[in-house]
């Protein structure tokens, strides 16, 4: 039973006097219940706005979307209304932002940006809020949360107010998370620490996870299922073990052996993908990824691709076959046991 | 995770807060910040200074005076000067410092007198200024930034009204008011908190706005907060800032409004009650500017001060609020 059933999700922006701009295209991905779902891809290619229409957070004009997103008891997140939406957000999804020191109220103490959630969905207040905000804050792994709970965004260094949006997005045990690049305005060790205590926290509470990252590393040691999107649609889709140890669609195999390996030779070069996501073809035509593609055909030309393959689908004519046969996946993984030990 | 890995992330995090702790001291919020780097602000010191003794003045005025300010004719058994076959009260003197006026009046304790009245019609009408703004401007911020397409109609209407208070010429505008109510102190406070209503009004939408869409509001909107909520414990409190400043500024301009209407005759009626603008207005009407004009001189320069010192702390306070000019 799936908790989350996106179902060709589209989100087309219009503005006036320029082409509509078709961000997300088609997207199809299903969560289930304590389980986490990776959604991977470089800018633009569409993951961020999937999460902003997961949550209904996308500007109501100039902006239309397409498909179905039904969520655990049959409510349609995209058509519902604002009013279900509201209690929906913080209660039952959350979500974690990218940059931490903007989400937060540079103005309002954290305590109080806490409790607020806690007064909101489950009618707490005044003291009973504060210890519970307390504890909360403790489970992310604050540090002396009491005096914590007085300070300003601006004194906590990055890691910490990371911690205290999960702690705000984790209040109320929702029973999905989208987490939209958590990591990425850290730095590394403190990614880690991050990654580490989402995995614990999704793990503690039974909460599936939509983690939506452009970093392979992330969803290495993190994922159990792992979309690869470009230019808004899915271009593959595979299980964590699966995708590395056999990338099939170009771009993920580009993407893989455009990152260092644990096990790489000292001095091997890289290998990045040519051009940006600029350079794409209208998926109506052929492949998006065709003018950047090095296996490109003709028949990447004609038409455009389906998604193809069963349970490790891709959307490619031409794809890559070769495989590792071992798993792969601990080789990119960001995990601090995978790193310290 | 081996133990060995956990005792040093635990390890790394005690070194990291202790260097936090030491880098920026304890529970400073945004205020206490912009207060620290205005006490370093120079011009901010001299505003204040210059605020500092107006406010004595003004509160300890009554203690303060030498004579009756209202008592008419105090210097006459002084003498009086006679020229061109008009009696002329003696200038600044040992026993009058300021002089007196055309009806005999001691100056100095006029002049310390008027101190109150000029800050009472200043900071009321800056108050009724503030507050009518902030109602209006919140309420269009909030409903435009947040109320979606019936919200830019309520927006839409309460901007119009504003609109049209600006399109009037402030003091024309402050006029037409006290003619329509009658000249009382309470009138010219009225009329000048009126016309700086526009001012207030389009800050704080215009703050408002910008606000709303900042990252931290959609953060609460995910989280299911409500919206009148994020309207005023998130939106609100990080957009007053500007109208703070304004306020400060309001003064000095409320204070010489004030002043102008006194001048232009719509102020107190009662002149026994000193104010400067009324005074000034004497000095230059109703008795000889040619021989006396330190008669107008005087309030002229009390209010260039006070409004000086307004201004420079209001331009100290805005310099400490902006995030752009911060170090």
């Amino acid at each position: 039973m799936s908790l989350l059933d996106v179902q060709d999700l589209s989100v087309v922006f219009h503005s006036k006097g320029r082409e509509d701009v078709r961000a997300v295209d088609g997207v199809t991905f299903e969560v289930r219940s304590g389980e986490i779902v990776g959604l991977v891809g470089e800018s633009g290619c569409g993951k961020s706005v999937t999460s902003l229409a997961l949550m209904g957070l996308l500007p109501p004009r100039g902006v239309k979307t397409g498909g179905k997103a039904i969520f655990d008891n049959g409510v349609d997140l995209l058509r519902t209304d604002q009013r279900t939406m509201r209690d929906l957000r913080g209660r039952e999804i959350a979500m974690i932002f990218q940059d931490p020191l903007s989400s937060l109220n540079p103005v309002v103490p954290i305590g109080d940006q806490v409790t607020e959630v806690l007064t909101r969905h489950r009618g707490m207040k005044g003291e009973a809020a504060k210890k519970e905000a307390e504890l909360l804050l403790d489970r992310v792994g604050i540090p002396d949360p009491r005096r914590r709970l007085k300070e300003y965004p601006h004194q906590l260094s990055g890691g910490m107010r990371q911690r205290a949006l999960i702690a705000m997005a984790v209040a109320c045990r929702p029973r999905l998370l989208i987490a939209d690049e958590p990591t990425t305005a850290l730095d590394v060790t403190i990614q880690a620490q991050i990654l580490e205590l989402l995995k614990e926290l999704v793990h503690q509470d039974g909460t599936a996870m939509v983690m939506i990252t452009h970093d392979l590393g992330v969803v290495a040691g993190l994922c159990d299922w792992i979309n690869v999107l470009y230019a808004g649609r899915v271009v593959e889709t595979a299980g964590r073990h699966a995708l590395f140890a056999k990338p099939t669609h170009p771009y993920t195999h580009g993407l893989l052996s455009s990152i260092p390996r644990l096990d790489s030779v000292r001095g091997e070069r890289l290998n990045p993908i040519p051009g940006s996501v600029r350079d794409l073809l209208p998926w109506l035509e052929g492949c998006a990824f065709a003018p950047r593609c090095d296996r490109v055909t003709e028949a990447c030309v004609e038409g455009p691709p389906e998604l193809t393959g069963g349970a490790h689908a891709f959307r490619c004519v031409n794809p890559v076959l070769e495989e590792s046969g071992q798993d792969e996946a601990a080789l990119y993984s960001r995990e601090v046991s995978g790193a310290i030990e | 995770m081996t133990a060995l890995a956990r005792k040093k992330i635990a390890k790394l995090e005690r070194l990291a807060e202790l260097a936090a702790v030491h880098s920026k001291e304890q529970g400073e919020s945004l205020w206490r910040e912009a207060l620290k780097r205005v006490r370093r602000n120079p011009s901010a010191i001299v505003g204040a200074s210059i605020l500092g003794v107006f406010i004595l003045i003004a509160v300890l005025g009554p203690f303060l005076v030498p004579y009756d300010p209202g008592q008419i004719g105090v210097g006459i058994p002084f003498g009086l000067e006679v020229k061109e076959g008009q009696a002329i009260y003696p200038g600044p003197n040992s026993e009058f410092w300021l002089g007196l006026d055309h009806q005999g009046r001691d100056m100095f304790s006029r002049m310390i007198v008027g101190a109150r009245q000029t800050l009472l019609v200043g900071v009321v009408a800056t108050a009724i200024g503030l507050t009518l703004g902030c109602l209006i401007g919140g309420i269009a911020g909030a409903a435009y930034g947040l109320g979606g397409k019936r919200g830019r109609t309520i927006d839409n209407v309460l901007m119009r009204f504003i609109d049209m208070l600006l399109a009037m010429p402030s003091l024309l505008l402050a006029i037409s008011l006290v003619a329509l109510l009658r000249p009382s102190l309470m009138t010219v406070m009225i009329a000048v908190g009126f016309i700086s209503v526009p001012i207030f009004a389009r800050l704080l939408r215009g703050a408002m706005i910008a606000q709303s869409n900042a990252e931290y509001v959609v953060a609460a909107t995910s989280l299911g907060v409500h919206k009148r909520k994020i309207a005023l414990s998130h939106i609100l409190p990080n957009s007053i800032a500007p109208v703070l400043v304004q306020a400060t500024l309001t003064l000095a301009t409320a204070i010489i409004e004030a002043a102008g209407l006194s001048f232009l005759g719509l102020g107190n009626p009662d002149s026994s009650q000193a104010e400067w603008g009324t005074m000034l207005a004497d000095g230059l009407f109703n008795s000889r500017f040619d021989y006396a004009p330190h008669l107008a001189l005087f309030p002229a320069i009390g209010i260039i001060i006070t409004a000086l010192g307004f201004t420079l702390l209001g331009e100290a306070m805005r310099e400490a609020l902006d995030p752009k000019l911060r170090k």
